[in-house]
C-alpha cells in the first residue's frame, strides 16, 4: 500500500463529511484541552515565568550552549560517524567473504555488538581508558562506544548494499578476470555506496541522538551542560525543552538531507530496510 | 568476574527491574502505540495530522531527555508520581520507577506507531480495495481485512521495536533505578580491574535476553503465518 491513507476509504459521502466533521471538533476539543491543561499547569507553576528562560537569551550562555554543547555533539557524533563508517566498511565485506574464517567471527562480533546495549560499553572503555584521562578521556569513551554499536549496524548496512547490487555486475567482473577483492572495491561498493547513503545517514541520527548517553560517564556535550544549568537556576522544565529542540534541530535536518538524497540518489526504489537490533536480520527484516 | 558471583542476589534483583521495566513498557507502548497508528491512518485530518507530530517530535528527541523530562522537569510542575509506593520486601517501585516507565514508554509508543504504519503499508494494495468494493466501512476494512494482515506483517519490526526497548532500559539506570546498567556501573566502581569479566557477564545476560524476545518474536511470526 503507498501510505496514502485514502486507499483505506472510500470518498466521503454527504453523512460521512459529517461525521467526520464531528470527529474532527470532537478531535480538537480534546487535543486543545489537553494542550491547555499541560499549559495552566506549567502557568500556574511559573515555568513561563521570564526568570525561567532568561539564561537562554543571554549571551554569555547562549555562546556556551552552541560552543560547548551543540558544537561538541556535533563533533562527537562527527567522530563517531567516521569511525563507525570504517568499522562497517571492513565488517560488512567481511560478512561476505567467501572463507569462512574470516565471515564467521565477523558476523559473531556484529552480532555481539548489536545484541549489547552501547552503555555497557560505553562504561567497559570507560573504565578501561577514560577514567585517568578527565573529560578527553570520556569524550572518547562516548565516541569508541559508539563506534563499535553504529559500525556494526553500518556492517550490516554495508552488507545489504553489497547484495542489492544486480548479480551481473559481479559475474561480468569475474568474467573478465578481476579477482573478488577487486570486484568488490572496483564494482560493488562504488554502486552500493549509493544505495546504502540514505540508510547511513539515518544512522548519522542515531549516532547523533546517542551522543546525550554520555551523560551516563559524565562526557561533555550538550546534556551534561545543560544539567549544570538547571541545577544552578533550578529551571529544569524551561532548560530540557531548548534541549530537545536542540536535538529535533539538528535530527529533522538530517532526516531531511536523508529524504532528498534517497530521492535525488537513488529515486523510488525502496530504501534498504536495515534492522538497528540484534535478533533480527538485518537485510530482510525477518526474525532469526 | 568473582565481584558478579559475590552478589548474584544484587545481579538477581538489577536484573528483575530490568525485566520490569522491560514488561510493563512493553505493554504501555503497545498500546499507546496501536492507539497513535489508527490516529495516523485514519479519516479524521486533525487526528492523522497530530500523531504524525508526536512521531516526528519523539522520536528525533534523545531518549535521555524524554526521561529527564519525567524525571527532573516533572516534580517541578507537579508531576511527580507520588500516589505510586510499593514495597514489597527489597523490591521497591517507586515514584522514580514510575516516572521511567512512563518516559520510556512514551518514546517507545513512537516506534510502535512506525512499525504497524509499515506494516499496514505492507498490505497489498487489492487488498483495502477488494475490501471497499464489497462495501465494508473504514472500520470494516482495517479490523476485517487490513490489520488481520498488517498484524503479521509488523511481526519483525514490532520484535525490533521492543528489542531496542529492551537495550532502552539501559538509560533507566544513568537515572536512579539499579537495574543491570546501574549495578554494573557499580560494580565496576568498586572494583575496576574486573572490568572485562563484568562486563561479559552483563552483555551475556543482555545477549541471551535479545535471544529470549526474538525467539518469541520467531514463534509468533510462524504461528500467525498464512499458508
Amino acid at each position: 500500500m503507498s501510505g496514502a491513507p485514502s486507499v483505506l476509504f472510500d470518498a466521503p459521502g454527504p453523512a460521512t463529511v459529517r461525521r467526520h466533521r464531528l470527529y474532527t471538533v470532537l478531535a480538537l476539543v480534546v487535543l486543545a484541552g489537553a494542550l491547555a491543561l499541560v499549559g495552566w499547569r506549567l502557568y500556574v507553576e511559573g515555568q513561563f515565568a521570564y526568570d525561567q528562560w532568561e539564561v537562554f537569551i543571554t549571551p554569555r550562555f547562549v555562546e556556551a550552549i552552541l560552543v560547548d554543547g551543540v558544537w561538541v555533539v556535533l563533533q562527537m557524533a562527527a567522530a563517531a560517524v567516521v569511525l563507525s563508517l570504517a568499522f562497517g566498511l571492513v565488517f560488512g565485506v567481511a560478512k561476505l567473504a567467501e572463507s569462512p574464517l574470516v565471515r564467521l567471527p565477523a558476523t559473531y562480533v556484529v552480532e555481539f555488538f548489536r545484541a549489547v546495549p552501547v552503555l555497557l560499553l560505553m562504561i567497559l572503555i570507560f573504565f578501561s581508558y577514560g577514567v585517568t584521562r578527565g573529560d578527553s578521556g570520556a569524550y572518547w569513551s562516548v565516541v569508541l562506544a559508539l563506534m563499535l554499536y553504529n559500525g556494526s549496524v553500518l556492517a550490516e548496512v554495508v552488507r545489504a548494499g553489497i547484495l542489492a547490487v544486480p548479480k551481473g555486475q559481479s559475474e561480468a567482473g569475474l568474467a573478465i578476470g578481476l579477482a573478488r577483492g577487486r570486484v568488490t572495491r572496483l564494482i560493488l561498493l562504488p554502486q552500493a555506496v549509493k544505495i546504502m547513503l540514505p540508510s547511513i545517514i539515518s544512522q548519522c541520527v542515531v549516532a547523533l541522538k546517542d551522543t546525550s548517553l554520555g551523560y551516563a560517564v559524565a562526557a561533555p556535550g550538550l546534556v551534561r551542560l545543560m544539567s549544570s544549568i538547571y541545577q544552578q537556576f533550578g529551571n529544569q522544565f524551561a532548560t530540557l525543552v531548548v534541549t530537545a529542540a536542540l536535538y529535533v534541530l539538528m535530527c529533522s535536518a538530517l532526516t531531511l538531507l536523508a529524504t532528498w538524497v534517497q530521492r535525488r540518489y537513488v529515486g523510488e526504489k525502496q530504501a534498504l530496510a536495515i534492522s538497528e537490533t540484534a535478533g533480527t536480520d538485518a537485510a530482510t527484516g525477518k526474525v532469526v | 568476574m568473582d565481584i558478579v558471583l559475590d552478589n548474584l542476589d544484587l545481579m538477581g534483583r538489577a536484573l528483575g527491574y530490568t525485566l520490569l521495566f522491560f514488561v510493563i513498557a512493553a505493554v504501555l507502548s503497545l498500546t499507546l502505540g496501536t492507539v497513535l497508528a489508527a490516529m495516523r491512518v485514519g479519516p479524521v485530518s486533525v487526528l492523522r495530522r497530530a500523531a504524525a507530530a508526536y512521531v516526528t517530535l519523539v522520536r528525533n528527541t534523545p531518549l535521555l531527555v524524554v526521561l529527564l523530562f519525567f524525571r527532573v522537569a516533572g516534580p517541578k510542575v507537579g508531576l511527580n508520581f507520588s500516589f505510586v509506593d510499593l514495597q514489597l520486601g527489597q523490591w521497591r517501585i517507586n515514584n522514580i520507577f514510575a516516572a521511567l516507565v512512563v518516559g520510556l514508554s512514551i518514546y517507545t509508543a513512537a516506534f510502535v506507531c512506525e512499525a504497524l504504519r509499515s506494516g499496514i503499508n505492507a498490505v497489498p494494495l487489492g487488498q483495502a480495495e477488494a475490501a471497499r468494493a464489497i462495501g465494508l466501512p473504514f472500520g470494516g476494512v482495517m479490523t476485517q481485512v487490513v490489520l488481520p494482515q498488517a498484524i503479521r506483517a509488523s511481526v519483525p519490526p514490532m520484535a525490533s521495536v521492543q528489542i531496542a526497548l529492551l537495550k532502552n532500559t539501559t538509560v533507566c539506570g544513568a537515572l536512579g533505578v539499579v537495574e543491570l546498567f546501574a549495578r554494573m556501573r557499580s560494580f565496576t566502581n568498586n572494583d575496576p580491574t574486573q572490568r572485562v569479566g563484568i562486563f561479559i557477564a552483563f552483555a551475556a545476560l543482555f545477549v541471551v535476553l535479545v535471544l529470549i524476545v526474538s525467539f518469541v518474536a520467531n514463534r509468533l511470526e510462524r504461528r500467525w503465518r498464512i499458508a
